[in-house]
């Protein structure tokens, strides 16, 4: 059953804050992945400690990188239920975690940060594996 | 294994009392073909409650124990199990899941 959303909201805010698109449909989540072009990075967000600790801020400094995605959305797991299953039905083959980070190039899934790699690490760890990816998957 | 007894809704709470390990993602590997990947939940006294629990046997489908695990550090594990009590005399290691790789 969702929380309360007066108390997630400041769990969307903190993403959104930064430019983070939130796609609260399925529909949205569609339209944000039609787009093959360049480089996307999707977030699954989520009630828990280790987003709160560790996921939103981590990605907060990662965005602030000198390579970054050219798109990036979010979802919210346990709230927007339809998008978030959108969202996992482009990635069917990994099993579902939240959060975890999905980044795409030119459509294509390239890298994957699931729960477990997130868990109970500061956010300069996130951050730091986020920005190595950036630079692997999205540079040149 | 054993089935604990279910634990009430809302077990995605952190509990400050459960240790290090509570709600880490961890590979439990026992003395014998079982595997288990799954969140920590406690250790009690007659073992370890695992959550959201995959369950490999060393060799099933032709794949061992650390492939199985190498696969899933890199994605994450499928839930098979809502919950799992492992006796603490077939656990031989305890491990994080992002630490497992080979």
């Amino acid at each position: 059953m969702p929380y309360d959303p007066v108390l997630v909201q400041p769990m969307r805010d903190e993403l959104t804050a930064v430019g983070i698109e939130e796609l609260e449909t399925a529909d949205a989540v569609d339209r944000f992945l039609a787009d093959k072009s360049g480089s996307a990075m999707l977030v699954i967000n989520s009630v828990c400690g280790c987003a709160a600790g560790s996921a939103r801020p981590g990605i907060k400094m990662a965005l602030r990188h000198e390579v970054t995605p050219d798109r990036v959305a979010t979802v919210f797991a346990g709230q927007d239920l339809d998008a978030t299953a959108r969202a996992r039905s482009h990635f069917a083959h990994i099993p579902p975690s939240s959060p975890s980070i999905a980044l795409f190039r030119d459509g294509d899934l390239v890298f994957m940060y699931p729960r477990h790699q997130i868990e109970g690490r500061p956010p300069q760890t996130i951050a730091a594996d986020l920005m190595e990816a950036f630079n692997e998957h999205l540079a040149g | 294994m054993r089935s604990p007894r279910p634990l009430p809704d809302g077990n995605n709470a952190r509990h400050a009392d459960k240790g290090d390990l509570h709600g880490i993602t961890v590979v439990v590997d026992t003395t014998g073909a079982e595997l288990y990947i799954g969140r920590f939940f406690e250790q009690r006294g007659d073992g370890i409650v695992l959550l959201d629990v995959a369950r490999h046997r060393d060799g099933a489908n032709g794949v061992s124990k650390q492939q199985y695990v190498d696969t899933a550090a890199r994605y994450g594990q499928w839930k098979e199990l809502a919950q799992v009590l492992v006796p603490l005399p077939e656990v031989r290691s305890v491990t994080r899941l992002a630490d497992a790789r080979a």
